[in-house]
């Protein structure tokens, strides 16, 4: 097991290498430049101008500031933004729990109910069930999650008025943050119908964002589910005569898992880059927000350091996932 | 009463081409104690009656039998759950593919001891010592350590000994065992067999063998039932069977055992199994019969008498020789 572990580890350094050349290249690559968006409408002297190139050693030869960069990222020095001045590190770990508490909710709200979908429509295959439950998931999973967010904004919000419309806690609650978690911070901050509101604002933000991951969830646990019901070690446990919630529940569903569990570590990925989209609609206060903002404003450290740690997130989530098929299925630890 | 007792057992598959009837009329009788081989070829219904019997047949299957006894109670007319109380406990099944047969995300201890926690409510303390016990029966060596292991991390005929072991398990009364050697080694074949014929002889369990090996049958079937594309055509104890088939197809079986073939090819009956689309409208084995006439193939056989094997043939071979004696 320990030298399983290793190997998956070692598979991580030259990605995370990739993921910094990457970064740092796919922003230069942009047109515009950090200095003249700085400048603003009232623009600014050559002088000035030639200063700065100088000090943020634009002026060095492209492999110079690639080396510069990388050995300070190995340090752990994102460096500064251009516009705000504060590191990084900062403005990321002040706004990432924002998102971060989204996709978990997104998260739990796909798996909990994606996965009981796809083994309930592959245990009812080719039945009413099953063809309503699939054709909606073609549905979810094709539908532009902006449209989507619009539409239940405009009959929940607007015409139910049952949730807000954006942010992440009414105006009237104020408490500082602890973890960053709202709903866990409105929770410790003791007001009456702060944690409510906390949770209201979670609603639409939840459904939009997994949507997609729980149309994916429940087609593959359904089609992974059907794929192990026909092997053989199925009818051994039906020949044992066990009973059919322990066959399907717990033979099969824990062979199907490998497929599921990969394409839940995949919509991370995209839950990561959906929550800017929802963000944005939601006016949510995370890192899809922020970057966008910053892609505008060229600022080049923030969006290299913010895609850096985005990769950097999905790719421990893709470990982990590595290391959980081995938990799941013994077969694969020995590979 | 015999201990299973099959009248008139059909199976049909409904599929895109319509019905498709993979068992036709089979009658079958085993008896405690008793060793009953079904051979045929690939096709022929036997593995297919035996399952829908245990009830492990897929949805598009369509069992029907006048009787489908199994120690007095009528199979057919059970539900779902009252079946499972027998399936596994007094019926079990060893299949073909020991490798794939066993769940690979479980222990083989786990898979051991689930049967028996199910069936017998022991708690864990008794199934593991059972599942010990039971390892050693089977001959599995250092039975402590292997029942932590995983199905992968041993040899096929050591997984068909768990799926023996886990068979028996709650001392069935009737074990049926679908090609249980195919996958094998041959010399490890050989003990497999061993170790079902003694489990047998201690238990006094009945034994069904499903193979198309008459090598196999030979060695140690008490009779012999011979299909043929879902047909069960003749029936007889295992020495009479070979020393005088009736059946025409019987015949053409044993005469294509390599120790019986006297020239220098070997005989083999030329044709295959009818399919879905190709039946025959009279005897479905004439296509391939040297002996069939324009009757045969115009006219299905019924099943004859008990001296004649209950050979599904018009014109039944070795007649003279039952009548000399």
């Amino acid at each position: 097991m320990l030298r399983y572990v290793l190997s998956r580890f070692a598979t991580f350094l030259p990605t995370f290498i990739g993921v910094t050349l990457i970064s740092f290249a796919f922003i230069r690559v942009l047109p515009g430049d950090p200095i003249i968006v700085m400048a603003g409408e009232r623009g600014m002297t050559q002088e000035r101008y030639d200063e700065l190139v100088v000090q943020f050693g634009f002026d060095r030869p492209i492999l110079a500031q690639y080396w510069d960069y990388l050995t300070g990222v190995l340090q752990g020095d994102l460096g500064n933004s251009y516009v705000t001045k504060r590191p990084v590190w900062d403005e990321f770990f002040a706004l990432f729990p924002a998102t971060l508490e989204l996709s978990i909710c997104a998260m739990i709200f796909a798996v909990a109910l994606g996965l009981p979908a796809g083994v309930i429509a592959a245990m009812n295959r080719g039945k009413f069930f099953d063809r309503t439950l699939m054709s909606t998931a073609l549905v979810g999973y094709s539908m532009p999650i902006f449209w989507w967010a619009l539409l239940l904004i405009i009959v929940f919000s607007g015409n139910l008025g049952w949730t807000p419309v954006s942010g992440r806690i009414d105006l009237l609650y104020y408490f500082d943050d602890v973890t960053g978690f709202m709903l866990i911070d409105s929770l410790i901050s003791g007001q009456d119908g702060a944690f409510t509101s906390a949770v209201r604002h979670l609603i639409l933000p939840t459904i939009v964002l997994g949507t997609i991951p729980l149309a994916v969830i429940a087609r593959q646990t359904r089609s992974a589910m059907l794929e192990v019901l026909g092997e053989d070690y199925i009818r051994t446990a039906r020949a044992k005569g066990l009973p059919p919630g322990r066959i399907n529940g717990l033979h099969a569903l824990r062979n199907a898992l490998i497929p599921v569990i990969t394409v839940i570590g995949l919509s991370v990925g995209t839950l990561l880059a959906g929550a800017i989209l929802t963000e944005t609609i939601f006016s949510w206060p995370g890192i899809g927000k922020w970057m966008v903002d910053s892609i505008f404003r060229r600022d080049y450290p923030v969006v290299q350091g913010g895609l850096l740690l985005i990769a950097v997130m999905v790719m421990v989530v893709n470990l982990t996932v590595d290391l959980l098929y081995g938990l799941i299925n013994p077969k694969i630890r020995k590979r | 009463m015999s201990l299973l007792r099959l009248r008139n057992l059909s199976v049909e598959f409904a599929t895109t081409g319509g019905r498709f009837r993979a068992v036709d009329q089979v009658d079958l009788d085993v008896d405690k104690g008793d060793v009953l081989a079904i051979v045929g070829e690939s096709g022929s219904g036997k593995s297919v009656s035996m399952l829908a019997l245990m009830g492990l047949l897929p949805w598009t299957a369509k069992v029907t039998a006048d009787e489908m006894i199994f120690d007095g109670h009528d199979l057919s007319k059970m539900s779902a759950r009252a079946r499972r109380k027998i399936v596994g406990k007094d019926l079990a099944m060893i299949f073909q593919e020991p490798m794939s047969s066993l769940n690979p995300c479980f222990t083989v201890g786990f898979q051991i001891r689930e049967a028996l926690r199910i069936h017998l409510g022991m708690d864990r303390k008794a199934a593991q010592a059972r599942a010990l016990e039971l390892f050693d029966l089977v001959g599995i060596p250092d039975p402590e350590q292997r029942l932590k292991a995983f199905p992968h991390q041993m040899s096929g005929g050591m997984n068909q000994r768990v799926m023996i072991a886990m068979a028996i398990s709650c001392n069935p009364k009737l074990l049926i065992a679908d090609e249980p050697t195919t996958a094998l080694d041959v010399t490890i074949q050989a003990q497999i067999l061993d170790l079902l014929v003694r489990l047998r002889d201690e238990t006094g369990m009945g034994l069904v063998l499903i193979t198309h090996d008459m090598g196999v049958v030979a060695e140690t079937a008490q009779r012999v039932s011979v299909h043929y594309a879902g047909q069960k055509v003749e029936e007889q104890p295992v020495r009479p069977l070979f020393r005088s088939p009736h059946h025409p197809y019987t015949s053409a079986l044993l005469a294509a055992l390599p120790e019986r073939a006297t020239d220098k090819r070997l005989p083999t009956i030329p044709g295959v199994v009818p399919g879905q689309f190709d039946r025959p409208q009279g005897c479905l084995f004439s296509p391939r019969c040297p002996y069939a006439d324009d009757h045969c193939r115009k006219v299905p056989p019924a099943p004859r008498g008990p001296d004649l094997g209950l050979a599904r043939c018009h014109y039944p071979l070795n007649t003279d020789e039952r009548l000399a004696s």
